[in-house]
């Protein structure tokens, strides 16, 4: 019992086979079937009865229902819901109740979607394999003595284990893609500014963006156009209409040029994976995309400039919690200063503080013109080689990970070890461009996953190229065994 | 460069961060090493390069000046551990 696709879930809803209360139900079950795989921070089953219920009496009273009605599905634990506990995977925001909904929050209810509950993430959405989160860590639904990836963890292992049709997610650095390929499913990270990022707890605000988790393009193209689109309550949010992706699936790929980084392909690219990828770029090539040999020079220096960038922006983003007005407070403090480092010292957990103590540094006194304003030098740079490179082709493509889903454990000592797999990521999020990571199959039986880069605002022609790839193969259908 | 006790013990200070002795030795050997990944950007060649500070290098846009929000004082104090007649409640701060 797996969840379908949403086309396929609202073509029984609106036949009157199914109702939403019952697709509820089912996916409710199948979260509780796969508790072990602790995905879920929270199950809300009375918020998913109670909504479902609604979309149902709609119906019944004639309200034309959007694609998403009656849909069941989970958001990552950083989007605050109202009266839910919105933990962002910390202890710090053990017991935080939010009196407001997320833009994304309030876009999918009135689409009428129904969120079950509250996936689990690494804390603050810092990690690379959700085992930094303070519930926990998650396993990997195609072998549970690995990871899931982060910091999406929960919401891709939910997806891949068939437990919702999708799952909303937040990428920063990959923390949508690189959960997406090593759980097999599909991984939507939009244009920096095309989803809105009120109520989204922040962690580096030039660099997070919302995005959608789901079995196919075509599922992240329903899920996109209902969340996309400006927002006056983020001052980052852009000012353009969103197009319809959805309609926009049916383009042949004739002509398409796809830019093969060779950059992409290094040294620390396993074998396994760079054979998948090929070989899901020959069957892009089949269907009449050109694949054109290109250099993203200065690829290599993104890590250095993300892992200064992202914890400098977290330091000052996290600032706020200081044990007075919400989150965790300290019993121990017997002064102001004591709330504050105290309170901050017991709520955090260690990668988080590094990332604050090292972007910390990297603003202070003597070290920001050599660290952060240097950083934000070579985030032009990256964006420039990436400006220059789509002058020539229309999408550029590699391996969105280079390896597979490592074991639980294996780098959860090493930080840069952690750091390094993020290297295909972070690149996209410094320079603000939309990705997608789509399935390409398996290799020793865990999955790989094939990045897809446009230009801002290329949504559609980057979905429309991952669909019309899903429609010639059936790796996006590949599920883990029960 | 290199850090020492008393450079972490200044970083954690600002950042409102308390550690304990025990935890410096730790706590400076694996910030040392993160600040070596950070040697890679002396590399990176940026020259009469404008710094990047947003990806789309737009203006923030304006709102009309208009009040938008309603008074959810209570509702935000709430969420609060402690507080009393509208007040944040902190430790005694003027003796």
């Amino acid at each position: 019992m797996s969840a379908a696709s949403i086309a396929a879930l609202a073509a029984e809803l609106a036949a009157g086979r199914r109702s939403a209360r019952e697709l509820a139900e089912d996916a409710l079950l199948r979260a509780e079937r796969g508790a072990a795989l602790n995905s879920f921070i929270r199950i809300d089953a009375d918020g998913a009865r109670a909504a479902a219920n609604a979309v149902d009496a709609q119906r019944a009273a004639g309200a034309a229902p959007s694609q998403l009605s009656g849909i069941p599905f989970a958001h990552k634990d950083i989007f605050c819901t109202r009266g839910v506990a919105t933990t962002c995977g910390s202890r710090m925001l053990r017991d935080f109740v939010p009196p407001y909904d997320a833009q994304v929050v309030e876009r999918l209810a009135s689409a009428g979607a129904v969120s079950i509950g509250k996936t689990n993430m690494d804390e603050f959405a810092m990690g690379s394999s959700n085992e930094n989160s303070a519930y926990g860590a998650v396993a990997n639904p195609w072998d549970t003595a690995r990871v899931p990836g982060g910091s999406s963890g929960g919401s891709a292992a939910a997806v891949a284990a068939g437990i919702v049709p999708f799952a909303t997610g937040t990428d920063t650095g990959g923390s949508i893609r690189q959960p997406a390929a090593f759980c097999g499913v599909t991984g939507l990270k939009p244009t920096y500014g095309r989803v809105s990022r009120h109520g989204m707890i922040a962690y580096a605000s030039s660099l997070d963006c919302a995005g959608v988790l789901a079995r196919s393009a075509a599922d992240c193209a329903v899920v996109f156009d209902a969340i996309a689109g400006f927002d006056p309550r983020d001052a980052t949010s852009v000012a353009r209409p969103a197009e319809a992706t959805l309609a926009l699936l049916d383009q042949p790929l004739a002509g398409l040029r796809i830019g093969v980084a060779r950059e992409y392909f290094g040294s620390g690219v396993q074998a396994g994976v760079g054979e998948r990828v090929h070989a899901a770029l020959a069957e892009l090539e089949r269907l009449g995309a050109v694949l054109v040999d290109i250099s993203l020079a200065n690829a290599h220096h993104a890590i250095a400039a993300y892992y200064v960038i992202a914890p400098a922006e977290a330091s000052s983003n996290l600032a706020r919690y200081d044990g007075v007005r919400y989150g965790h407070r300290t019993a121990q403090a017997r002064s102001l200063d004591e709330l504050y480092s105290l309170s901050r010292a017991e709520g955090f957990g260690s990668e988080v503080q590094r990332r604050i103590l090292v972007g910390t540094y990297a603003l202070s006194a003597g070290y920001y013109d050599a660290y952060y304003l240097r950083a934000q030098k070579v985030r032009r740079l990256i964006a420039n080689d990436f400006a220059a490179a789509f002058a020539e082709v229309d999408l550029i493509a590699g391996p969105t990970a280079p390896t597979t889903a490592f074991r639980l454990g294996e780098k959860a000592g090493d930080a840069l070890a952690m750091y390094a797999a993020d290297v295909n990521t972070v690149a996209v999020n410094l320079a603000g461009l939309p990705a997608i990571s789509v399935p390409a199959g398996l290799a020793d039986g865990l999955p790989v996953g094939l990045q897809l880069i446009a230009p801002a605002f290329a949504e559609a022609r980057m979905l429309n190229a991952a669909h019309q790839l899903q429609q010639a193969t059936d790796w996006h259908l590949q599920e883990p065994a029960a | 460069m290199s850090l020492d006790h008393a450079a972490v013990r200044h970083i954690a200070r600002l950042a409102r961060l308390a550690v304990a002795d025990d935890q410096l030795e730790s706590l400076r050997s694996d910030l040392q090493r993160v600040l070596h990944l950070f040697d890679d950007l002396a590399a990176a060649n940026v020259d009469n390069l404008v710094p990047l500070a947003h990806p789309h290098d737009q203006a923030l846009s304006l709102r009309d000046d208009v009040v938008s929000e309603i008074d959810r004082s209570a509702e935000l104090l709430a969420l609060a551990a402690a507080s009393q007649g509208g007040y944040y409640l902190v430790p005694k701060v003027i003796e």
